[in-house]
């Protein structure tokens, strides 16, 4: 191979890179905000039987009070984290793909696979960010929630004002490895033969018969994730000012 | 005028109770000073007082504002959270451990919750939250996070964030417990210029000579109940019930 085959290589790989970009993005503009609705849900505490458990909450024992402490919304935040991360990707995303045709007998267009794989990585990464966030969030000391509760804080601004800047801070390290591990993960768009760089690397490799195309685009990921982390790095500076 | 009447405050946890039976009321200018034992009960109807934790019977009333009121059985009854919200602005709490906000400089920390909460003009807060850091000492530290300053210095900028929402009443909850005797001086000499200027105030404390010289009234707690109150002097150096005499014997050894 000659330096301008090389070249074409690297070039189709950029090209395959943006496909790659776009998804990672995306993926983590309906993520991180969908993460923190089920983390939300995963800590509600809403109890709709809650009547039935007698005054004395601490006598009540067996079948009514399974009932009267069961939180539904907590119980189906818990099963959508537990399902996608029980499962693996590649399967959720073939699911989402032909779940339409299978199951409702729906038939969409071509450009429903770009969606799928959108749905696909957004749901699965929901799930782990929802933990991220929870763990994040209990971390907050309860000291202060009750000074802002005394200084008159509802419960938006308290969220908002107290505790999520300050969760933000403590959870940087583990987004930022879950960050690094959604650009690997990326690669798994093939399995729906969306063209992204590491499809693009294998069809290269596969034609020329060489395993340059795939080196290539390892070293891709790698700036990739050199990138993301120096970026998360300034990041987690830029909160330094405070402990 | 009494800015604030408990009566008859009942309080269980689980099958032990915490509080039995308690009432008093606090009248405009007056301190209050609330010792005993730990697992008195002291802190926990101070927690009731601010509603950081609810009451199981009785009343909370601040300046004729109901916070709860007994049913026909004794059993409290909460107001809704916006009228909850409305009496919260008559008092303010001094935490033992501060619980000032890490993300915020000492100046947000104070006028955030005037501005936010009790929507007043900024230039008027800012200035008055200069005026308060200047009396405790601390104008220099207005740019300062909390982690940078001192214990001492942090629950001085914790009474200013309280006074900042100009409350009726204040309450102090072992507000020199996490300190070391050393800054324990400073806090105190801030809580009597605030008594010397009538500020109504609740003070838990283990601090005795303190709660002697600071307040009009002492109240003495142990399990869950009043056992003895009065006159500083009276409850302090003359106490009538044994109990008060066996916890403060070992106070003066």
């Amino acid at each position: 191979m000659d330096i301008a085959e090389y070249l074409s290589i690297i070039q189709q790989l950029a090209g395959g890179m943006l496909a790659t970009l776009f998804i990672f993005v995306l993926t983590l503009v309906f993520s991180m905000p969908l993460g923190l609705l089920v983390a939300f849900g995963r800590m509600s505490k809403w109890a709709p039987f809650a009547f039935l458990l007698p005054e004395d909450k601490f006598q009540e024992k067996g079948l009514r009070k399974w009932i009267g402490n069961f939180k539904p919304i907590q119980f189906l935040a818990k099963v959508y984290i537990s399902i996608l991360r029980g499962t693996p990707l590649m399967l959720q995303l073939l699911v989402v793909y032909f779940a339409p045709y299978y199951i409702f007998g729906v038939t969409l267009s071509k450009s429903y696979r770009f969606m799928a794989v959108l749905i696909g990585f957004s749901v699965n990464y929901a799930a782990y960010f929802a933990e991220i966030y929870r763990s994040g969030i209990e971390s907050i000391p309860v000291g202060q929630y009750e000074a802002a509760s005394v200084l008159g804080y509802n419960k938006y601004q308290t969220f908002f004002k107290i505790v999520f800047p300050q969760m933000v801070k403590r959870i940087l390290p583990p987004v930022t490895n879950e960050i690094i591990t959604l650009v690997k993960d990326t690669a798994m768009a093939f399995v729906l033969n969306y063209t992204e760089m590491f499809t693009l690397a294998k069809q290269i490799a596969a034609a020329k018969t060489t395993i340059i195309p795939l080196f290539i685009a390892g070293v891709f990921y790698f700036i990739f994730n050199w990138v993301v982390a120096y970026v998360m790095e300034r990041v987690e500076k830029s909160l330094s000012y405070y402990r | 005028m009494k800015v604030l009447e408990i009566n008859h405050c009942n309080k269980k946890f689980g099958d032990n109770e915490v509080l039995k039976d308690i009432s008093l009321s606090v009248s405009e200018g007056q301190v209050v000073s609330i010792i005993g034992p730990s697992g008195s009960g002291k802190s926990t109807l101070l927690r009731c007082a601010t509603l950081l934790e609810t009451m199981d019977g009785g009343d909370l009333i601040y300046l004729g504002n109901h916070a709860t009121k007994a049913d026909g059985t004794g059993k409290s009854i909460y107001s809704d959270d916006n009228k909850l919200r409305e009496i919260k602005k008559h008092f303010g709490l001094v935490f033992q451990n501060f619980n000032l906000f890490p993300h915020y400089s000492v100046m947000r920390n104070i006028t955030e919750p005037p501005i936010l909460i009790g929507k007043r003009p900024k230039d008027e807060v800012y200035a008055e939250a200069r005026e308060l850091l200047a009396k405790m000492g601390l104008s220099d530290k207005e740019d300062a996070y909390p982690h940078q300053l001192s214990g001492g210095q942090q629950q001085r900028v914790s009474i200013a964030r309280a006074l900042a929402m100009k409350p009726e009443i204040l309450f102090f909850d072992e507000p020199t417990s996490a300190l070391d005797p050393e800054l324990t001086g400073e806090i105190l000499k801030v809580i009597k210029d605030l008594a010397a200027e009538h500020m109504t105030m609740v003070i838990v404390t283990h601090e005795m000579s303190f709660a002697r010289d600071v307040s009009n009234h002492i109240i003495f707690m142990d399990g869950g109940v009043i056992v003895e109150e009065g006159a500083p002097e009276e409850v302090i150096n003359n106490p009538k019930q044994e109990r008060t005499k066996a916890f403060l014997g070992r106070f003066q050894q």
